[in-house]
């Protein structure tokens, strides 16, 4: 099980590093994102800061993670079937792509704070919860992906799938992060709203290795 | 699903909440008045469009234990009858809202879209939106029924974690049971609402939520029909 996993998100990572140009895709994209707005809302005060930063978020997260699935062929999924675990699989797809939307959470946050600005108070507080934020997007964003594969590989309804089921995590991402701000929460509400957030991270993974071997059979 | 009896049930409570809910004696609050009346009409809608996704979502589980393409059919016309109360509700509630809210209190439309309980049903309605976008994109019977059964299942689980969330991140609601209250919701509670309502209340949701089920059960049967020879190829398998 852990060897055939880590064999997956070795596999993975060989791939991306062989096919560059899905990397810097993704990484041009959040270039020209955050160009453009800076263009057009240059310092915007810390509520719009923040909501702005949490929807470019999801659409980074739309992009990277999408072809995670799209990418791999019918052949190759059924080479995969005859090798390991469908939970195997999916755990070593929803690790990738954490990997991956975590790294580009970071760099859009970089990004972000050079071109639009920073009213940031507490810059450590907010990485940490950008990193939240990126592993929950992202584990959503997998499973979706998983679905949309299935329907004649249309990147367009992964978004449209995600996104409601995508709203509550956001929400609470966007309350949590005007802790960072310098807003004052009740004693323990940071705490709490960063436990829901884990906690729902955790049923998302549970939901996706119960059901994936549903999607994985054809 | 022939017989008649519930749909007889179904047409006399819903007699009763017409009759009963415009006649029958109501306390009558400031601001509210004799609109406390639609109680039986928003309310019950929620209620049924609930309910009525539960047993979607409780077809859609079924489906994915047993590969039986009518549980799929039952799955998507319950979750398109879910749909149908969910649009009404928010034609009662905007009915309402004008009268009380807009009117009275002198809230503003954008303020009453960022209610909890709006909020939830705006995905709700999302969500099953998705599901039939996503019911649209198949070509192919068996895996259409099954990517959807997997989609609603984690769609349903998300949103109803979703009622528990919400609430904690909105502050205020100007819906009674928020924040203000014991919590929960005053129609289920039994201390919260008016014996008076309670005499129709409880009558209207099951009439209701009976008629969706008629709605849904009529829909399927149909379905049923026009897609007998894929189910008797796809049964005997």
């Amino acid at each position: 099980m852990f060897t055939s996993i880590t064999a997956l998100v070795k596999k993975d990572i060989l791939l991306e590093l062989r096919q560059q140009h899905t990397f810097y895709g993704i990484l041009l994209y959040i270039a020209s994102t955050i160009f453009v707005l800076s263009l057009s809302v240059d310092e915007p005060d810390a509520k719009a800061w923040n909501g702005i930063f949490w929807v470019i978020q999801l659409f980074i997260c739309v992009n990277a993670v999408a072809k995670s699935f799209l990418q791999e062929g019918r052949g190759r999924m059924l080479y995969y079937y005859t090798l390991v675990h469908p939970a195997a699989f999916i755990v070593a797809k929803l690790l990738y792509n954490l990997v991956l939307m975590l790294f580009m959470s970071i760099v859009s946050l970089l990004l972000y704070t050079l071109f639009i600005g920073n009213p940031l108070s507490n810059i450590v507080q907010f990485i940490g919860i950008a990193v939240l934020g990126g592993i929950s997007i992202s584990l959503v964003f997998t499973l979706m992906s998983a679905i949309a594969a299935k329907a004649q590989h249309n990147a367009a309804l992964m978004a449209i799938l995600g996104f409601p089921v995508i709203l509550p995590l956001l929400l609470l991402l966007m309350r949590l992060s005007r802790t960072a701000f310098n807003e004052v929460f009740k004693e323990g509400a940071v705490l709490q709203l960063t436990g829901l957030i884990i906690g729902l991270d955790a049923l998302i993974i549970a939901m996706a290795v119960i059901l994936f071997p549903y999607l994985w059979k054809d | 699903m022939t017989k008649s009896w519930w749909k007889i049930t179904s047409f006399v409570l819903l007699i009763y909440t017409v009759t009963g809910g415009f006649l029958l004696d109501v306390p009558r609050l400031p601001i509210l008045n004799e609109t406390i009346r639609n109680l039986y009409f928003h309310v019950a809608m929620w209620f049924a469009m609930t309910i009525l996704f539960s047993i979607s979502f409780f077809y859609s589980i079924r489906y994915l234990r047993r590969f039986d393409l009518r549980d799929d059919i039952f799955a998507r016309h319950f979750a398109s009858a879910g749909c149908l109360f969910g649009i009404l509700g928010y034609i009662t509630g905007f009915i309402w809202v004008s009268v009380t809210w807009v009117a009275d209190q002198g809230q503003s439309l954008s303020g009453v879209i960022r209610e909890p309980k709006l909020i939830f049903a705006a995905i709700g309605l999302l969500i099953y939106g998705a599901y039939f976008v996503l019911r649209g994109s198949f070509t192919d019977i068996d895996k259409r029924a099954k990517t959807s059964a997997v989609y609603s299942i984690f769609a349903y689980v998300m949103l109803f974690v979703t009622m528990f969330i919400i609430p904690r991140i909105v502050e205020g609601s100007l819906h009674p049971g928020g924040k203000g209250g014991q919590g929960g919701n005053p129609a289920l509670n039994f201390k919260d609402i008016d014996s008076r309502l309670r005499m129709v209340f409880y009558p209207a949701v099951l009439g209701w939520t009976l008629l969706g089920v008629w709605i849904a059960t009529l829909r399927i049967r149909t379905q049923l029909i026009t897609d007998k020879p894929l189910l008797h190829t796809t049964h005997k398998n």
